[in-house]
């Protein structure tokens, strides 16, 4: 079965993005197919490569990016909710002219289409988030 | 088909559970996680709000939610069917859609 995924909270806020990376995780193991998992609001903020959480606690950024690597998992963050959060790819770096990137690998920034695009191409969407 | 409503908020913190119990629909799956797994304790103000719709809908707790809270599986309501992860991901394939109280 396809599956997509909405991750609506931010990393270490209560665990919406653990919740969503240990189901999409159970979910590929079991041999289903996920279609995207698209970050929005402050769930955004689980696409920057600078977190440095302590080295005993879960690193959720790498996390996400690890199983993206495995899967070749399709991770997008809103634009506009990026935008508001600073969250930023080498496109949003050149046309906001800020001096620096900071999006993790196997991240991609896109629009509220990839949503509904997902919500209409996979068998299930599930949300996860305050 | 049926639908799985999902509630990942305390019924003692948010009024998600009470509202997702009062819409739900007779025969649909409702899974409790995160915080939502004190929902599935006994002896709470809230246990016959659930103890009432047990049999009339499912009710699911996540198994690693409840006990990374450090509750006793002893005090689960009874009726109410424990699941992982794995569990979950086939209660959203089982199911129509997934609508999430949060």
């Amino acid at each position: 079965m396809k599956f997509s995924i909405q991750v609506n909270e931010g990393p270490y806020q209560h665990q919406a993005s653990d919740s969503a990376y240990q189901f999409t995780k159970a979910a590929l193991e079991k041999g289903h197919e996920c279609f995207r998992i698209f970050f929005y609001h402050d769930g955004v903020l689980n696409g920057t490569r600078l977190t440095t959480p302590p080295q005993d606690d879960r690193n959720i950024v790498k996390n996400w990016t690890e199983l993206a690597e495995k899967y070749d998992l399709d991770l997008v963050v809103c634009v506009a909710a990026a935008q508001r959060r600073g969250i930023v790819d080498d496109g949003e770096a050149e046309r906001n002219g800020k001096d620096a990137t900071n999006i993790a690998p196997k991240f991609r920034i896109s629009g509220l289409g990839q949503l509904v695009e997902a919500a209409i191409q996979s068998d299930r969407l599930v949300v996860f988030g305050d | 088909m049926s639908d799985l409503h999902t509630v990942n908020k305390s019924p003692f913190e948010k009024n998600s559970l009470e509202s997702c119990l009062r819409l739900s629909k007779s025969g649909s799956a409702i899974l409790l996680y995160e915080d939502g797994v004190y929902g599935a304790l006994k002896g709470t103000a809230v246990e016959n709000m659930i103890a009432s719709v047990v049999g009339d809908r499912k009710i699911y707790v996540l198994g690693p939610d409840y006990k990374a809270r450090g509750l006793d599986e002893t005090r689960i309501i009874d009726g109410v069917e424990v699941v992982d992860y794995a569990g979950f991901v086939d209660l959203v394939e089982a199911n129509d859609k997934v609508q999430a109280w949060v």
